[in-house]
């Protein structure tokens, strides 16, 4: 049964695994520019495992920020996360041990969190275990090679590929949207205001992952507030 | 000078320490119906919020990234199988950067 969730995992993790790879070929050339060695760029994205998170890293590493400043940074650049852990907390049974959750904490990305939050039924972390084990460490392949050899890929295939963590976005959302109207509405809310954040000068200036969580809070109070989910189907 | 080392230790340890704690501390289900609601909304939105207009931008050409939001959208409404619509995106990015690139 674990074995079986964990290579289940191991095939969503593919998709993932090879836009991770050539995103992290980007990476890894941001990570040259700012002088680190290959081994030190593979090691960041080993452990940290996210692309704007380490984007920021490496462009305060370059300008030897602070150790204080770049911890504060990188809580306010990741802390869409604390709002993704918290409803993946809601999708595993209360049973989930602590070294599952431990090692779960490790791999909490915004590709690998959609595909955990669109299972049917609770979540098994063998599940998990299997994205991670294949998604993590091409992205620390990706990034080794981006800074060793740099981007060894034509352009059009990194394109391809990275749009293809896009879409894999869109077959959790979308597929949900249509079996429920309130669902839509809300996918429909959040795209419209995210494209006018973008376009208003005012909020343009505000990093993306700070205007992540705004629009997630925002929108999602209001739905909560709105449309209350019924007691069946709030553990979907 | 600082330390590279000590850069990368600080950034995975805040990194992690946002992560694993709501998923290490919070070990029960939630009984209050907002709290419950709002979480349950939170991926939509957030995944919604992250894909446009993000999408449109990740390309060589803005419209191959348009093309690729619109065969994702209706290969997922439609199909909802994960491969194709990821496989879908990829291959019309790669097909209209060839024809217009």
């Amino acid at each position: 049964m674990k074995r079986k969730q964990f290579f289940r995992g191991v095939r969503t993790g593919i998709p993932i695994a090879l836009g991770y790879l050539a995103v992290g070929f980007t990476l890894g050339i941001t990570a040259k520019n700012a002088g680190l060695t290959a081994f030190q760029s593979g090691l960041t994205s080993l452990l940290v495992s996210a692309s704007a998170g380490q984007y920021a890293a490496f462009t305060m590493m370059a300008a030897q920020s602070g150790y204080l400043e770049i911890a504060i940074m990188e809580a306010v650049t990741n802390a869409r996360y604390i709002l993704m852990s918290c409803a993946l907390s809601q999708k595993l049974p209360e049973s989930t041990k602590t070294w599952h959750r431990l090692t779960m904490g490790f791999a909490v990305t915004d590709e690998i969190f959609g595909m955990a939050i669109a299972e049917e039924d609770k979540l098994n972390p063998y599940y998990y275990f299997g994205m991670m084990a294949i998604a993590v460490p091409l992205w620390a392949l990706g990034t080794f090679l981006g800074t060793s050899v740099g981007n060894v890929l034509p352009g059009s295939v990194v394109s391809a590929l990275s749009v293809g963590l896009y879409g894999m976005f869109l077959a959790v959302i979308i597929p949900a949207s249509k079996k429920n109207k309130i669902i839509l509405g809300v996918v429909v809310v959040s795209m419209a205001a995210s494209f006018a954040l973008e376009v208003i000068p005012w909020f343009a200036a505000i990093a993306s992952g700070t205007r992540t969580i705004l629009l997630t809070v925002v929108i999602a109070s209001a739905a909560a507030v709105l449309f209350p989910v019924k007691e069946e189907t709030a553990d979907a | 000078m600082h330390n590279t080392y000590i850069y990368i230790a600080i950034v995975a340890l805040v990194t992690y320490l946002i992560r694993v704690l709501p998923l290490t501390l919070i070990r029960r289900e939630i009984k209050n119906r907002f709290i419950r609601s709002f979480l349950y909304y939170v991926p939509y939105v957030t995944l919604a919020v992250m894909t446009f207009p993000a999408i449109v931008h990740a390309t060589d050409s803005i419209w191959s990234g348009v093309a690729a939001l619109v065969v994702g959208v209706l290969v997922a409404w439609f199909s909802g199988n994960l491969f194709l619509v990821a496989l879908s995106a990829c291959g019309v990015v790669f097909l209209v950067e060839l024809l217009i690139l």
